[in-house]
C-alpha cells in the first residue's frame, strides 16, 4: 500500500481516535479476526497475562498476518509460554546479549562506517534496499556468528522474508527462508563450528538435547523477527534526520545523549506495529468482551502515543528522560533481539552525527499497513536520498 | 561521592562507588550481575530492580507513577522496590545496601 505526503520524517498516529473512544480496534485477518488493544497500560497488562493471553497457539497464529497458512515451524522461544518458556529464554539470552561485548561493536563498527562510506560517495540510493538492508543483513552475521559472505545471500532475498509485491503473505518467499535455515542446520550438523546453529545443535534445555525442529524455530525468529523491524528503525531514522538535521547536529555535540535519543526514535517509529495474543478463556479487557481462542492484539504502536503516559506524544524528543515504550514488547517475551537492535541504531546515529553533514530526500514511497479500520505508516517501500559528507 | 553495596541474587556482594549518574549506570559499569539497563536509563525496560531496606526506602523514597506502573506488573516486586535507573548517585545513598531482585 502506498501513500505520499508531504513530510517524510512525519509517522502519524494512526490510533488516536479509537484510544481515547474505547480503547479497542478491530481488524480482520484471514477469517480470524483481532481485537486491538490500543492504551499502554492495557497492553502491558495483557502482555504480562500470559495465562490468559497465550503465544503457545498454533504456530504464526499470533503473527499478524497470521503465518498460520505458510508456516508449521513454531517459533521458539516466541511461540512457547511459561513455564517452558523460560528454560529456552535462559539459554539464548547470553547469545543475544553478545551485543554488549565491546569485540561485537567494533565489528559493527567496522559495518556502519563501510556503509555510511559508501552511500557518502554516491550520487544518491534507496536507503531502503542499498542501506538499510545491507546493513541489517551484515550486522546479522555478527549477532549468528557467521561469516559475512552470507549476508550476500540474505540481501538478494529482497526487504520482505514473508512479503511480496502482490501479497502481505506469499508461501513461496517463505519457503526460501524455512529451506535455506534447513541446509545451514544440516551443514552445521556434519561440521559444526562456533556460529549459532552449531552452538544450538549442541546445546539442552531441560536435559534434553535440542532438536533439528527447535533449532530451526529459533533460527527462523532470529531471521524474521529482526528484518523488517531493523530495515523500518534504520530508514525511518535516516527520514527523521533529513528533515530535523539540528538532532544530528545535537548527537554530534552531545554523543552522551545517544541511549535517550534511540529509545525515543524507537518509540516514536514503533517498528513492529502490533503482536497477537490467543485468549485462553472468556475473558474482559477495556470493558470489552474477549471469548475463548479468538485473538487480541497488543498494538504497541497505539501505546506508544498513549497521551496518557506520554506528554506531547507525537513529537520526538531527545530530552525525554522517562520513557516507557513498549517498541520492544514487554514482560516475558520482550525482544530477545533487542540488545542487537539498540546497538545498531546506537553505533548507527553517532556514526551519521559524526561523518554526514547533510541528508536530503529526493522520493520517498511510504509504507502504509492497512489494519482493518486503520492505516497505519510503519515504514518506506522506498527513501531515495543523498548523503552529503562533513 | 556515593559508596553502595549490590547483594546479586547468587548472595554475591559488590561494593561500588561513584558521584554522578544513576544507581544503574553505576551498577553496569561495575558489572554488577542482574542489572542490565538495556534501555539506557529510561524507564522501559525493567531490567535494573532492585530491593531496598525499609528504612533505606523511606530515605529514597517512592517510585513516581511510570516506574510503580513498571513494578506493578513485575513478579519478583515488592513494597520495597525500585528501579534503580531512577534513582541518582548522591552522597544520598552513601552506605546503603541494594539486593538485585532478578
Amino acid at each position: 500500500m502506498t501513500l505520499k505526503t508531504t513530510s517524510v520524517s512525519d509517522f502519524p498516529d494512526a490510533f488516536a481516535d479509537k484510544r481515547a473512544e474505547t480503547g479497542v480496534g478491530y481488524m480482520d485477518d484471514q477469517q480470524d479476526p483481532v481485537d486491538m488493544l490500543l492504551r499502554l497500560k492495557d497492553v502491558r497488562k495483557a502482555a504480562h497475562s500470559a495465562a490468559t493471553f497465550q503465544s503457545g497457539a498454533a504456530p504464526g497464529r499470533i503473527v499478524i498476518p497470521s503465518e498460520v497458512a505458510i508456516r508449521d515451524t513454531r517459533q521458539i522461544p516466541f511461540e512457547v509460554d511459561p513455564p517452558e518458556h523460560k528454560s529456552y529464554r535462559d539459554l539464548l539470552n547470553p547469545w543475544f546479549k553478545r551485543p554488549l561485548d565491546e569485540s561485537y561493536q567494533q565489528k559493527l563498527q567496522a559495518i556502519i562506517d563501510d556503509i555510511i562510506d559508501s552511500a557518502l560517495k554516491t550520487d544518491s540510493l534507496d536507503v531502503v534496499s542499498e542501506f538499510a538492508l545491507p546493513l541489517q543483513s551484515k550486522a546479522l552475521t555478527l549477532l549468528l556468528n557467521t561469516s559475512m559472505d552470507k549476508a550476500q545471500t540474505w540481501i538478494d532475498w529482497g526487504t520482505h522474508v514473508f512479503r511480496s509485491d502482490d501479497s502481505d503473505l506469499d508461501g513461496d518467499k517463505a519457503n526460501i527462508l524455512y529451506d535455506y535455515i534447513d541446509a545451514e542446520i544440516d551443514k552445521a550438523m556434519v561440521s559444526p563450528g562456533e556460529d549459532l546453529y552449531s552452538v544450538l545443535l549442541a546445546s539442552e534445555v531441560d536435559g534434553k538435547k535440542m532438536t533439528k525442529e527447535e533449532v530451526k524455530g529459533v533460527m527462523i525468529l532470529t531471521f524474521a523477527g529482526g528484518r523488517d523491524t531493523v530495515i523500518n528503525a534504520i530508514t525511518n531514522s535516516i527520514a527523521y534526520f533529513s528533515e530535523n538535521a539540528s538532532d544530528l547536529q545535537r548527537l554530534h555535540d552531545e554523543p552522551e545523549i545517544v541511549n535517550r535519543a534511540v529509545e525515543e526514535l524507537i518509540r516514536y517509529f514503533a517498528p513492529l506495529t502490533q503482536m497477537g495474543r490467543v485468549a485462553t478463556q472468556d475473558t474482559v479487557v477495556c470493558e470489552h468482551a474477549v471469548k475463548a481462542d479468538s485473538r487480541i492484539s497488543l498494538c504497541w504502536a497505539s501505546a506508544n502515543r498513549d497521551e496518557k503516559t506520554f506528554e506531547e506524544p507525537n513529537k520526538v524528543d531527545f530530552d525525554r528522560k522517562v520513557n516507557p515504550h513498549v517498541s520492544f514488547g514487554f514482560s516475558t517475551h520482550n525482544c530477545l533481539g533487542a540488545t542487537h537492535a539498540r546497538q545498531i541504531l546506537r553505533q548507527l546515529v553517532v556514526s551519521l552525527a559524526d561523518k554526514v553533514g547533510q541528508l536530503d530526500t529526493i522520493d520517498a514511497d511510504e509504507n502504509v499497513e492497512r489494519l482493518g479500520e486503520f492505516s497505519r505508516k510503519v515504514g518506506f517501500n522506498r527513501l531515495q536520498a543523498r548523503f552529503t559528507a562533513k | 561521592m556515593a559508596k553502595v553495596i549490590f547483594i546479586t541474587q547468587a548472595n554475591e556482594s559488590v561494593e561500588v562507588e561513584g558521584d554522578s549518574g544513576s544507581l544503574m549506570e553505576l551498577a553496569v559499569q561495575n558489572g554488577v550481575y542482574g542489572i542490565d539497563g538495556d534501555c539506557g536509563g529510561v524507564c522501559s525496560c525493567a531490567t535494573c530492580h532492585i530491593h531496598l531496606s525499609p528504612e533505606d526506602f523511606d530515605k529514597v523514597g517512592a517510585p513516581a507513577e511510570t516506574e510503580s506502573d513498571m513494578l506493578e506488573l513485575d513478579d519478583n516486586a515488592t513494597e520495597y522496590s525500585r528501579l534503580c535507573c531512577q534513582i541518582p548517585v548522591s552522597d544520598e545513598i552513601d552506605g546503603m545496601t541494594f539486593t538485585v531482585a532478578g
